[in-house]
């Protein structure tokens, strides 16, 4: 392997992270909206949440991707870059896991805490980010660690119906031109693990804390 | 809007599709059948097997868990394929599957046996059951039960991720559908297709999980709890 390869195998992890980094920030925030819908108080607002999980979730990312990709030419958009499109899938996919998640770390939070909030006067919208968010988020933290390695991971989807030019699909590149498919994936499976697995460790070990706090409290 | 939708043309291959999805479900099903079996002796291997072992089965967990199956899939049948060991594309694309579900169902399963109070233990050799009965009775099956909803979603997933197999060349739903696509020039439409066919599937999976928990988990069909 010379250094023009490496650097091409670099330039593809870099793709990974710059592709993971966009869709965390995009899906948290669609994450958190879903989650929110979830617990709310109307019922549409609920069954909108519910119906948009089990659509999500019962299809493969790679239907989304080819939704996401030939769907917007459709609506009027006429250049769909495969970043946007690749950012696009991965977000509707990611937020429907997240809001699951973040749904149930919602409702971990004891009942005691909704009805302290209540007596002491403050309305929905303070209880949900005063009180319960912030019991929450620590609830959350160690899930959606994990997560991200999910969202790693499942980045090397749009090398396949978008042609995103990530850690996969340049090494894929470099395999059909020398056809030397140990080392080439050997090192994108390296890499992608040199990328993962501290997020794996760290959720890991939040949840350990997490964990004895809750037997100590 | 000026785009004309036409479901027809991706419809009339119907017959394709039907093969596409049987392709996937008997891809699904051998792979959630050996994935489950070879998971269930990595689980017990990994919760009470000798130091070595541990870590070997612990080693493999994590190398498959921080990695992407599709990597996963070209290393392993273009690897092989390389060095002249030559299986059909079908074969190369369930070994690929089985060795990526064993990972996440030991982790899963072995949560589960990590879950049996000692106690219950215990109380299983005072009655005087021989370490086996207590290993099966007392601590596997009950921990198979409480993890099951973990598992049938695992299950599930693993059906919808098969069609990232098609990247090596399997004609599953989602393979065929490049055909279709490549026929009709119709692309929105037929992922809109595969969309709706997949839900079917997913829940046609859950169904069959559902299904099987009531045939499988006694004391479920008799009292409507688990444990």
């Amino acid at each position: 392997m010379n250094n023009d390869q490496i650097l091409y195998l670099l330039q593809g992890a870099w793709g990974t992270v710059e592709l993971s980094v966009l869709t965390f920030v995009f899906s948290a925030a669609l994450g958190l909206a879903i989650a929110l819908m979830r617990v709310s108080a109307s019922q549409t607002l609920r069954g909108c949440a519910f119906g948009y999980i089990n659509l999500i979730q019962g299809t493969p990312l790679l239907v989304i991707m080819g939704v996401c990709f030939y769907g917007p030419s459709i609506l009027g958009f006429t250049e769909t870059s495969p970043m946007f499109a690749a950012v696009l899938a991965l977000t509707v996919h990611a937020a429907a896991f997240l809001g699951e998640i973040w749904r149930g770390c919602i409702e971990s939070v004891p009942k005691n805490q909704w009805e302290a909030a209540e007596c002491l006067g403050l309305n929905r919208i303070q209880r949900m980010f005063k009180v319960i968010l912030p019991q929450a988020l620590r609830i959350a933290t160690p899930p959606t660690v994990g997560f991200m390695v999910q969202i790693v991971k499942n980045t090397s989807f749009a090398s396949l119906v978008i042609g995103f030019a990530e850690l996969s699909y340049n090494a894929k590149i470099l395999n059909n031109s020398t056809f030397k498919p140990f080392l080439y994936f050997g090192v994108a499976a390296a890499l992608y693990f040199v990328i993962c697995y501290p997020l794996s460790w760290v959720s890991l070990k939040l949840e350990r804390k997490l964990t004895v706090a809750r037997d100590q409290g | 809007m000026t785009y004309q939708f036409d479901f027809s043309a991706v419809l009339q291959y119907w017959p394709l599709l039907l093969q596409g999805a049987e392709t996937t479900l008997i891809m699904s099903f051998w792979s959630t059948v050996a994935g489950f079996a070879m998971g269930v002796v990595c689980a017990i291997a990994r919760s009470s097997g000798t130091p070595v072992i541990r870590r070997v089965v612990g080693g493999y967990v994590e190398i498959i868990r921080n990695t992407p199956l599709i990597i996963q899939s070209y290393f392993l049948i273009f690897g092989l394929a390389s060095v002249g060991l030559k299986m059909s594309i079908m074969a190369g694309a369930i070994l690929a599957l089985v060795i990526n579900i064993t990972a996440y169902t030991c982790e899963i399963v072995r949560a589960g046996i990590e879950s049996v109070p000692r106690s219950q233990r215990e109380a299983g050799e005072c009655l005087g059951l021989s370490p086996l009965q207590v290993y099966w009775h007392v601590i596997l099956s009950p921990a198979l039960e409480r993890v099951y909803p973990a598992l049938t979603s695992q299950f599930v997933l693993l059906m919808l991720v098969t069609s990232l197999l098609s990247a090596v060349g399997t004609e599953d739903l989602f393979g065929i559908s490049g055909n279709i696509q490549a026929m009709t020039f119709r692309n929105f439409e037929v992922f809109i297709v595969l969309w709706v066919m997949y839900l079917i599937m997913s829940a046609l999976v859950r169904a069959m999980f559902a299904l099987a928990s009531r045939i499988l988990f006694v004391r479920k069909r008799k009292l409507g709890t688990l444990l």
